[in-house]
Parts: structure tokens; C-alpha cells; sequence
């Protein structure tokens, strides 16, 4: 495949991954904490095309599911077929945080649902909880990512390019930083916080804390860049026709750094997705009902879970595919930017 | 003096069991006085590998609090008079019979002749004297003081001779010989000289050799491997024999494997390492009961037992000053018609569904279904209603914003945070079940789950806290034991501790009618009081009471005389009986 056409592959495929959950409230049928105690752990919906008399219909259908008469699997109540429809009006929410809507994407008629990814052990759409847990493990992996690239960056700037003792002691706080153990940092922080805060605002604060610790190792990374940038030739001449210092920091020396911070960015992102992930499954996530990828994921801690409801693994696939696709950029960056240089 | 003045319910069962003994003794009167076991005589031999799941602290009777070393040391430990965990009544234990005087202070046990501890010593009345003088000592703070100790007045113990004792109390008791069940009795040979230098504290940790420690139990202390195993094996001089005569136990070892999480406990359990599921999780139980029949696994729903999971709301009398913002939301707690709303907007029947399958059953009181003996069946069992619970809230002056949301009186949003104990993903569960309920009261709730000892630290301790859901197990079907979360005074009495006095009318109610049932030795007289404790504890609605699970347990086809039961410990109360089947016998009991 050519350059340019893995590029435009790779781009669609980050915009298709990012779009959903950034307008979850539009692709999610229902509400996210909207319980159906009749339906815990609910198979995903199968769509049909073809009803029980044997004729085919072009607008797929589901059928709504009803408890076994043993009570311990889902069958298909086939009484009576439900069109899925697109654009149909549902739950409000508040699109793109301003101003309420009750448009979705698709849904099917009342009293029947739709699950993509099945539902929870609270009846809950799993798909719904999927799509609104994407904005909260996005955020912490972007806002994790930003602040330890700018933590990251100004240290390693100053580091390399004031070099002396500023180096020293920035180096060294790296060092203490790299060996610093972050999951009991992050529990002595639970430990010690009131009650009152909200899980939320605990939440981004944890993920600030995990971004401040990860500001290490860009910081070495930048010095490093910056070390050997000032030596190269149209530093040197700059510096002898008289340029300021900032000048010189501003026009020559940090545009040598942008190309291995977005990079770096594109393998911090999934990491801090990662963390906010542990976190969950450690119980220091956001609380219920508010969903994250990690709080989906808990689930699946539970040995009937893990054997019993396979759909319980779709957010951990959708995850799979979401890092390759973080992964499969930074490489991509890597060798543009390689191309560009030589 | 009468003979056995007991509750009546104990008398019939002590008639029962008399009426055993009498039909036996004559064909097989043995000069040791040996009990005989009714279960279904069995083979000698095996080794039974249950999983517990923690370490045992300690082999120590008079030191030990934790569930994990009372289930060692009762494998491992005889007391005078035992209750049954099945019938639920006391039986004989190394006491072959007793009388309780009309006054219903004194009791004169007679003791079993010519038994021998587990190292081959005898057994007499000074073990007895010399043990209660351990529990009774306040130096040594063994946790069985309390029950042993009436209006202040110690328990007095006497040797009347070699097997004889006689036992008097400040006042009647109401338990009557419920008293010395789980009252190990100990070997005065191996104890008195280190217990006179005061060093009995360190004795009989889990790094203890085999002969440093003796039992009257049916099996003896063997090996300790830290992390993973402990091994008893079977006590030779055990004092009782099954109907055909052999002495029991059948069991040559029991192993007691530590496995820390519930759900490894079950994959143990499936591929046949363990044999005995000593209690699972209705999911568990759900997901091994699909291949039940097939891998000769026998699971038994025995119905809810003795735990209550309720909603506690901090009513501690607090500091403002110190604790402003809990204390200003105390406002609402203290308010019945508050707690009554709270209360209505429960889903309990859907909690039981999702949480545990349907293998829980629903509780407006204290007493659960599984506590026949004591359960106040006319008590009403109001149906949720989220309409009623609003007019209770209107009517204690509640409103509703435009966007549904709470306020109260003054006009402040209700919001309020549950702790649970992060360990427990059933409580968070139950609590997220919680949160949408109230959430339809326009109350917003926020879930804090918390380490399990933090959260101990905080109801019990710093009473930092808003509401927290948590549970209580009874050890005993007995409304004694609950005098300590009744009374004022009590030391869990979770909703308002270190209330001298009773802050309300119904709790001066309560006090007395604890300690009335306490000194009554009549059942029926007992019960009636204790019924109004019932009343008046879902009238008043200290704690939201929610759900009583299901005591599931799990045993392979191959273990004989397995009885689980509601009480603690659920399967291995009867040990001394269990055999197992060679593979081809195998059957489900």
C-alpha cells in the first residue's frame, strides 16, 4: 500500500474510532445508567432479515429478548418484530455539551431494545456504556498525554539547552521519578482525599497526578534532542551573527523537537488510556454509573463473567483495535518524518 | 433443684437427644463415656482439602477474633455444651448432662469420665475451672469475656469434684446453656505454667510444634506451610464413636488450603482440588450448578441465613465544628420520614435478582427468614413505592427543583455519598441498585467504594462517613449476642455510638426490652419481648434493611455426612462425622 493511502486508511480509521465517542450522545441508542432490571446480562440483538414465516424484509428487525422458561439463558420473544430505524428520537442528552437533543443515530420501537454489545448485569446497554466511557478514557488519555509532554518538554528544554547544574538537578528528578512506584502514590492520594470530592473531579485529579509522574521520560527524551540540536551548524552560526538566546530557542532549536513529541504523543495517548484502565480495575476509577472503557472492563474481574458472557469482551476488542490504530500512527509519523529529514 | 429448666424448645431437644443416647447407652455402655454420633456410619481414612480464605492468625482460643482461626480452632477444640448447627438446639458436648437450678442461676454440668486430650492426658474438672479462668481474665482480653461477664459480675466457676461443675451467674440468663457453646476447653497440663509466668499470650501461634499444643477436638494440630497450606490430622482420643462403635473422626486429614479470592475458591473446587465450597457467590453457585451432574458436584441452597445487608446513615451525635458537612446533612438522617422514603424507594426484590440471582431474599428487620425461632412473622413488608416515598418526603417538607432534583426544607440539593467496601463487588453492586433508586427521589448519590478496614475505621471509629452499605452476621440464631447493637451502651451499636443514654424514646424502649429477654428464661416470654424489639426496629428504621443472601455450599459426591447449615462455620460445623465415599459410592446427600 502506498504512503499516502495508509495515511488516509489510518486517519478514517481514528476519525471513525474517535467520532462515536466524542458525539456519544447521537450514536448511543440510550442512556448510559438507564437500568433494565429484567435484562441483566442480555445477549447482543440479532438483526434479521428474515421473519419466522420464512419471508425476507429489506429493513432489518430484531426481536425483543424474554427470560427463558428456566430462567437462566435469553430467548428471542418472535410475538412480534421490531424495524430498526435510523434517526429515531430517544432519551435527551446535551449534544456537543451545549444544547439538548433527542436525536439518535438508530434504535428500534419501544417496548423492544436494541444491544450492539449485549447489556450488563444491571440490564444496561453495554454499546451506549461503551460510546459515553470513551469521552472520560480519551480525556484521561489526552489530558495525561498533555501534561506530561508539557511538564515533559519545558524540564527537558531547559535541561539540555541551559545545560550545568539546571541539567543536573532536572536529570537526577528524573531518575526519582522513573523509580517512583505511581500506583501507591495513587492510593496514598485516595486515601488522604475527603470524602466530598466528587469520584470525577478525584478522577482527573488522579489522572493529573499519573501525568505529572509520567513527565520523566519525555523530558529525558527532549533533552536529548535539544543537547544536539544547539551543537549543529545553524545554531552555531545564529549564535555568532548575534541572535538572543530566546531566538535561537524559539526559530532553531525547539522546531527540531516537534516532530519526536507528536510522535511521542501518539504512544502517550494509549498509554494514559492504559492507566486510567488499571485504575478502574483497581476501584480508583470514576464512579457509578458514569462509564469508562476501564470500568466496563471491570466486569470482567468476575470469573462468571469471564466464562459465562462473551459480549463482556467487546470493549476490551474495541480497545485492541483503538492502540494498533494509535500505534500504526506513531510509526507512520516516525517514517514520515524520517523521509522528510534525509 | 429441677432437671434441665431450660427454654422449652431446648428441652424438647435435649428430651430428643436423651431419648438417643438412652436407646444406645445400654447395648454399648462404655466405661469411657463416649458420645455416639446418629449420622450415617462411614469408612475410616482420606484426607479432606476445604479452602479458607485467609491465614488463621492464630491457634489460640482465648486470643483468637478472626472467622479463619475460630474455623482451625473449632476443628480442633471441644466445648461442654455445643449447639447443633442443624437443629439449631444444644446438644451434649463434653458435658454428658446438666441442670440449671429454678432460679435459673446456677448450673451443675456433669463431665465425661476417662476422656483424654489429643496428647493423651486426662480430662477433668480442673481443665474446665483453669479454662474459664482464662476467659475470664481481663489481662489476657479474650473477646469470649463479654458474654461470660453479667451485670459486672464475672461468671463464677466450681469444682464440685473430678466431674462436676458447677457454674453461677450474677442473674438468670436467657441463652441458659447456649452460653458455653464455643467455649473451648483447654489443657491445664500444657497451660498453667506458662500462663502463671504470663507468657500464655505468645503461646500457640500458627509457628507452634504439634506438641506444644492439645485439644479435645476431633482432630490435632499437624503442619503449617505460611501461604499455602495447614494440616490437622485425625485426634486419636477423640470422644465419640458413630452407631456401630468405631471411633470417630473418620477423617485422617483435613488440609485447609488458603485461597484468597472467591472465585479461584471455585476453580479449585471444579477441578476437584478441594471438596468442600464452604460458601459461594450466587454467581458462582449459578455457573457451577450448569455442569453440577456431570462432575459430581452437589450444591445446596440452604435459603438466607443469619446476615443482613442494610444502608446505614450516620446519626452519630457529631462535632460540627469538626465535622460541618456531614453533620449538616445529619439533618435529613434524623428524620424518620426521611429514612422511611429512603426506605420505600428501595428495589429489594431487584437487588436479590441482579445481584444474586434471585439466591437472596428480601428483609424489612433485623431477623432474617432463616432464624425460624425468632423471626417476627406479622411485621409488614411495605412494597416499594416511589410515590409513597415522595408524599413521606412532602410531608417532611421536601420539594423538587425544575429539574427533578431534591431539596430539602432549607431549600439545600440532597446529595450524599455510600461507602462500600471495594473487596466486595456484590455491596458496589447493590449500592449502584441503590444510587438509581434514590436517584428517582431526586436525591444524587455518589458510590465511594474504600478498602474494607478503612471503612471499619470510619463507622466505627472517626465516624467519617454519610451512609455506608454494609452487613452483619449473627453467630447464633440467639437475640443475645445482639445486645451490643441494641443497646445504647452497646459497642456496635453502628447508628449512634458511644450514646450513653438512649437519645430517643424507642431506644430506651430497646434497652429494656434487651435486657428483659436476656434474664427471662421462658422461650414463649422471650420471644414476645423480642418481637416488640423487631417492631419497634422497623418502625424506627435505624438501619434500611435490604437483603439476606442465600447460604450456598458446594461438596463433591464423594463426602459423606456433609450437613451444611445456616450457622457458622456453614459446613464443617460437624467434621468429626464427615467421611468420604470411595469415587463409585458417590452420591449427593
Amino acid at each position: 500500500m502506498s504512503n499516502s493511502r495508509r495515511t488516509t486508511l489510518l486517519i478514517s480509521l481514528l476519525v471513525a474510532l474517535h467520532l462515536p465517542v466524542i458525539l456519544a450522545g447521537f450514536f448511543a441508542p440510550y442512556d448510559y445508567a438507564l437500568q433494565d432490571r429484567d435484562l441483566p446480562f442480555a445477549p447482543p440483538s440479532r438483526l434479521h432479515f428474515v421473519d419466522q414465516t420464512g419471508a425476507f424484509h429489506l429493513r432489518p428487525f430484531v426481536y425483543a429478548w424474554k427470560q427463558s422458561p428456566l430462567g437462566d439463558a435469553y430467548e428471542e420473544d418472535q410475538t412480534r418484530m421490531f424495524n430498526l430505524r435510523l434517526f429515531v428520537t430517544g432519551a435527551p442528552y446535551a449534544a456537543v455539551g451545549v444544547w439538548t437533543s433527542r436525536l439518535h443515530l438508530f434504535g428500534v420501537e419501544a417496548p423492544a431494545r436494541v444491544f450492539v454489545f449485549g447489556t450488563d448485569g444491571f440490564g444496561r446497554d453495554e454499546f451506549s456504556r461503551a460510546l459515553y466511557g470513551g469521552r472520560i478514557s480519551l480525556l484521561a488519555g489526552f489530558l495525561g498525554a498533555a501534561v506530561a509532554l508539557l511538564a515533559g518538554g519545558a524540564l527537558g528544554i531547559v535541561a539540555g539547552y541551559y545545560g550545568k547544574w539546571l541539567d543536573t538537578v532536572v536529570m537526577r528528578l528524573v531518575e526519582l521519578f522513573l523509580a517512583l512506584p505511581w500506583l501507591y502514590l495513587l492510593f496514598a492520594v485516595r486515601a488522604v482525599l475527603p470524602l466530598r470530592i466528587k469520584t470525577t473531579d478525584a478522577f482527573l485529579l488522579f489522572i493529573g497526578v499519573v501525568g505529572l509522574v509520567g513527565w520523566a521520560r519525555p523530558a529525558r527524551l527532549v533533552r536529548g534532542l535539544v543537547l544536539s540540536a544547539k551543537e549543529r551548524n545553524f545554531v552555531l552560526a545564529a549564535r555568532a551573527m548575534g541572535a538572543s538566546e530566546l531566538h535561537i530557542l524559539r526559530w532553531h532549536v525547539l522546531p527540531q523537537t516537534y516532530r519526536t513529541i507528536l510522535t511521542m504523543a501518539a504512544l502517550l495517548v494509549p498509554q494514559f488510556i492504559l492507566a486510567e484502565v488499571t485504575l478502574s480495575f483497581l476501584g480508583l476509577g470514576v464512579g457509578e454509573p458514569i462509564p469508562s472503557w476501564g470500568n466496563l472492563l471491570t466486569e470482567l474481574q468476575k470469573y462468571n463473567v469471564l466464562v459465562s458472557y462473551w459480549w463482556m469482551y467487546l470493549p476490551a476488542v474495541m480497545l485492541v483495535v483503538l492502540f494498533l490504530a494509535y500505534y500504526w500512527a506513531s510509526e507512520t509519523l516516525e517514517e514520515r518524518f524520517a523521509t522528510v529529514s534525509s | 433443684m429441677k432437671k434441665v429448666a431450660a427454654p422449652s424448645f431446648a428441652r424438647a431437644f435435649l428430651g430428643f437427644t436423651l431419648l438417643i443416647l438412652g436407646g444406645a447407652l445400654p447395648i454399648r455402655a462404655t466405661p469411657q463415656d463416649y458420645a455416639i454420633a446418629n449420622g450415617e456410619p462411614g469408612p475410616a481414612g482420606g484426607n479432606l482439602v476445604v479452602a479458607l480464605r485467609s491465614e488463621p492468625k492464630t491457634l489460640n482460643p482465648i486470643l483468637s477474633v478472626d472467622a479463619t482461626s475460630r474455623e482451625v480452632i473449632g476443628a480442633m477444640n471441644a466445648d461442654l455444651i455445643h449447639i447443633n448447627r442443624e437443629t439449631q438446639h444444644t446438644e451434649s458436648g463434653l458435658a454428658k448432662s446438666w441442670s440449671i437450678s429454678p432460679d435459673g442461676r446456677k448450673y451443675t454440668l456433669q463431665l465425661r469420665r476417662r476422656v483424654k486430650f489429643s496428647d493423651g492426658a486426662p480430662f477433668t474438672a480442673d481443665d474446665v475451672v483453669f479454662s474459664f479462668q482464662l476467659y475470664l481474665d481481663e489481662k489476657l482480653h479474650s473477646p469470649q469475656r463479654d458474654l461470660l461477664v453479667l451485670d459486672d459480675k464475672p461468671i463464677a466457676v466450681k469444682k464440685v469434684d473430678a466431674y462436676t461443675v458447677e457454674f453461677e451467674l450474677a442473674k438468670p440468663y436467657g441463652p441458659a446453656e447456649r452460653l458455653f457453646d464455643g467455649l473451648a476447653i483447654l489443657p491445664s497440663h500444657l497451660l498453667e505454667k506458662p500462663y502463671r509466668e504470663g507468657k500464655l499470650a505468645q503461646l500457640w501461634g500458627t509457628n507452634a510444634r504439634p506438641d506444644e499444643i492439645a485439644g479435645l477436638g476431633a482432630f490435632r494440630w499437624k503442619e503449617y506451610v505460611p501461604g499455602q497450606r495447614m494440616v490437622l490430622e485425625r485426634n486419636p482420643n477423640y470422644w465419640k464413636t458413630d452407631a456401630k462403635g468405631s471411633r470417630l473422626p473418620y477423617l485422617a486429614e483435613l488440609t485447609f488450603l488458603f485461597v484468597p479470592n472467591e472465585d479461584a475458591q471455585v476453580i479449585k473446587f471444579q477441578s476437584n482440588e478441594t471438596q468442600i465450597l464452604e460458601r459461594a457467590s450466587a454467581d458462582n453457585f449459578s455457573l457451577l450448578q450448569k455442569d453440577a451432574k456431570s462432575k459430581g458436584h452437589c450444591l445446596y441452597d440452604l435459603g438466607p441465613g443469619l446476615e443482613f445487608i442494610f444502608l446505614l446513615l450516620n446519626m452519630n451525635q457529631l462535632d460540627p465544628a469538626k465535622f460541618g458537612d456531614i453533620a449538616a446533612k445529619q439533618a435529613w438522617f434524623s428524620d424518620l420520614r426521611f429514612r422511611k422514603a429512603v426506605s420505600l424507594a428501595m428495589d429489594r426484590p431487584g437487588m436479590a435478582r441482579l445481584v444474586y440471582n434471585g439466591r437472596a431474599t428480601p428483609v424489612w428487620g433485623n431477623v432474617t427468614p432463616g432464624n425460624k425461632l425468632w423471626l417476627n412473622t406479622s411485621l409488614p413488608h411495605p412494597t416499594r413505592s416511589i410515590e409513597e416515598a415522595k408524599k413521606e418526603l412532602e410531608a417532611a417538607g421536601y420539594s423538587w427543583n425544575a429539574n427533578g432534583a431534591l431539596l430539602d426544607p432549607q431549600k439545600h440539593p440532597v446529595t450524599f455519598s455510600i461507602l462500600v467496601s471495594s473487596s466486595n463487588a456484590q455491596r458496589t453492586k447493590l449500592a449502584t441498585i441503590a444510587q438509581d433508586d434514590l436517584k428517582q427521589l431526586g436525591m444524587e448519590v455518589q458510590i465511594v467504594p474504600m478498602e474494607f478496614r478503612a471503612l471499619v475505621d470510619r463507622v466505627l471509629n472517626t465516624k467519617e462517613y454519610e451512609a455506608v452499605l454494609m452487613n452483619l452476621v449473627n453467630g447464633d440464631v440467639d437475640p443475645t449476642p445482639e445486645m451490643n447493637l441494641w443497646l445504647s451502651s452497646g459497642e456496635t451499636h453502628l447508628w449512634d455510638l458511644g450514646e450513653n443514654k438512649p437519645a430517643t424514646p424507642w431506644e430506651a424502649d430497646l434497652d429494656h426490652l434487651m435486657e428483659a429477654q436476656m434474664t427471662t428464661t421462658d422461650y414463649a416470654a422471650r420471644k414476645k419481648l423480642y418481637d416488640r424489639v423487631q417492631e419497634l426496629v422497623a418502625e424506627n428504621l435505624p438501619f434500611i434493611f435490604l437483603l439476606s443472601p442465600n447460604i450456598l455450599v458446594g461438596a463433591q459426591a464423594t463426602v459423606g455426612n456433609f450437613h451444611p447449615a445456616i450457622l457458622e462455620p456453614y459446613a464443617l460445623w460437624n467434621a468429626d462425622q464427615i467421611f468420604l465415599r470411595p469415587p463409585g459410592a458417590a452420591k449427593c446427600q
